[in-house]
């Protein structure tokens, strides 16, 4: 992870994430795949930005790359701080009770023991699943999964939250309540958020401002800054009106679908 | 639920109360709803056996009636002659298969770690499985004599490649999913194994264990035909004496004593851990 630096001065005042450039290219001869190209962003702290794209577009990568999991093949990246990653299947440990998945979580970065019960019954209360706490994941339904998850991610108690598509294989009351959910802990918790997504609405719903993605290369093709109050709905018309706006400017893309790479 | 007038007149009214049997209230009457189709599986062969005994396709003193051999049974059950036979036996099996559970499970790891040695013997692993035990026993007998020594060796080396095997497809098939979650969570080296490797292998790791044991049974008798040593009447050395005595009774009540020990431990050890197992993590149950 040469590229990435990690020390918070070299970030702008008050950016928690900074790319520069950064470019992501997978495997190495004739199967080179250009994930990213030359993307430059920055998120603010306690910012919550949603990343739009259609699949295929880099976003888990851009992910993967924030979540230092990989690392760029070209360009900067720079964190003010840990990341925490959430995934679109809850990636919970079948074996784990609720309770136990994310106690994992705080006993993995550290937490002394005799701490870790109450922190743990903090962030269950937080994501309102007191009384699933010793529910094993498949005893919970998804958008229950999803809100242990949630609770899990932050046990991690990194700043900066990576959410890759949470909500997407919800149904949709389900994942309506869990926007106002996640809402309301991001307030409460003061996270910076990068949210990926592939549903317009549900970027413009959720996020400060929306970041607009190409597909192969992955590229910033627009941002929007979502300038509506809090809090909004799905059918707001205002954030329909923005969605439909957002829709066709990447539809005027072509969504890079079916061009060579 | 809306359902049609002309419906509802039909449904009984808001779920009665199901007729009650009293067997019902009675603490063994479940154990009973799973027994009585064993139990029956086990009367019907009962009668074929006899039939087959009255057709006359064998003189009786070669293929004995059941009633002839359960009463054998009862009684070499009752002299302690069958149950001591039953101890020296699974005495063999309490130390030759923890000593295959040790050696598979320190195999399988090696294998799972170790590219090398995954191109090195991974298949030959898999082909010791496919071996029949009995085809060791010759050499085992240059190698350890008739001794107590080359029955551990041909358990071990029929039992072991299956737990290692269980075990190494337990690893090489946790979800990558659940790895990188492990790995956000910040669990390295140790603690991805401690913590996502060795849980997620679980079951599969149970299932190894379950069929290493049966392998290991099946070795040990198989050994105790042909490694006998003196004054240890084992299971398998009563099966050959009554072979050359021509004592078919005690013969075929021997062999019920070696199924229901496999029966007993397979259920009782294997099939409650396993069930366990799977019912804490929702998966489906036989």
């Amino acid at each position: 992870m040469t590229a990435v630096i990690s020390a918070a001065e070299r970030l702008r005042q008050g950016n928690a994430v900074e790319l520069d450039g950064v470019s992501k290219v997978h495997g190495s001869g004739r199967a080179t795949v250009q994930a990213l190209d030359g993307i430059t962003l920055s998120v603010a702290q306690g910012e919550f930005v949603c990343v739009l794209g259609a699949s295929g577009c880099g976003k888990s990568t851009l992910l993967d790359l924030l979540a230092g999991l990989e690392a760029p093949s070209s360009g900067t990246l720079r964190l003010g701080s840990a990341t925490a990653l959430m995934f679109q299947d809850s990636a919970l440990f079948p074996w784990l009770t609720a309770a136990r998945n994310v106690d994992l979580a705080l006993k993995l970065r550290g937490v002394p023991r005799a701490q870790r019960p109450a922190k743990v019954a903090e962030l269950l209360e937080l994501v309102r699943l007191s009384d699933f706490a010793d529910k094993r994941p498949h005893e919970l339904s998804g958008g229950m999964r999803q809100r242990v998850a949630l609770a899990r991610a932050l046990g991690q108690d990194a700043p900066i939250l990576l959410m890759d598509e949470p909500f997407g294989a919800l149904d949709a009351m389900t994942r309506d309540v869990l926007h106002t959910e996640l809402e309301r802990v991001w307030r409460i918790t003061g996270r910076t958020i990068v949210f990926v997504t592939h549903n317009v609405r549900e970027a413009v719903r959720l996020g400060d401002r929306v970041v607009l993605l190409t597909s192969r290369p992955g590229r910033v093709l627009a941002e929007f800054e979502v300038g509506l109050p809090r809090p909004r709905h799905l059918d707001d018309v205002e954030v329909a009106t923005l969605a439909g706006a957002i829709t066709e400017r990447l539809r005027g893309e072509g969504h890079g679908h079916g061009r060579a790479g | 639920m809306a359902a049609p007038a002309d419906l509802r007149d039909h449904t009984p009214a808001p779920l009665p109360a199901p007729p009650r049997s009293p067997l019902r209230l009675l603490p063994g009457a479940r154990p009973w709803a799973a027994a009585w189709p064993k139990l029956s599986a086990v009367v019907l062969v009962l009668v074929v056996w006899q039939l087959v005994v009255w057709s006359g396709w064998r003189p009786q003193f070669v293929l004995p009636a059941p009633l002839t051999v359960l009463r054998q049974f009862a009684e070499d059950v009752a002299n302690g002659e069958l149950l001591a036979a039953t101890a020296v036996t699974l005495r063999r099996a309490a130390v030759g298969y923890p000593v295959s559970v040790a050696v598979g499970t320190a195999l399988g790891l090696l294998v799972a770690r170790f590219r090398v040695l995954r191109t090195a013997v991974g298949s030959l692993i898999t082909g010791l499985q496919t071996m029949p035990s009995i085809a060791w026993f010759p050499l085992a007998i240059l190698l350890f004599k008739l001794s107590e020594g080359a029955i551990l060796f041909v358990v071990v080396l029929g039992s072991a490649p299956s737990v290692a095997n269980g075990l190494l497809s337990g690893i090489d098939h946790v979800p990558p999913l659940l790895l990188r979650a492990g790995q956000v969570l910040g669990a390295r080296g140790w603690g991805t194994y401690r913590h996502v490797v060795f849980p997620a292998a679980l079951p599969a790791y149970m299932a190894g264990l379950k069929q290493g044991w049966a392998f290991a049974w099946r070795s040990l008798l198989a050994g105790e035909l042909l490694v006998i040593i003196a004054n240890r009447e084992s299971l398998g050395v009563r099966l050959q004496f009554a072979r050359e005595l021509s004592n078919a009774p005690v013969l075929i009540a021997t062999m019920i004593g070696i199924l229901l020990v496999g029966i007993v431990i397979d259920a009782l050890v294997f099939g409650q851990v396993e069930r366990r197992i799977r019912a804490r993590r929702g998966l489906a149950s036989r």
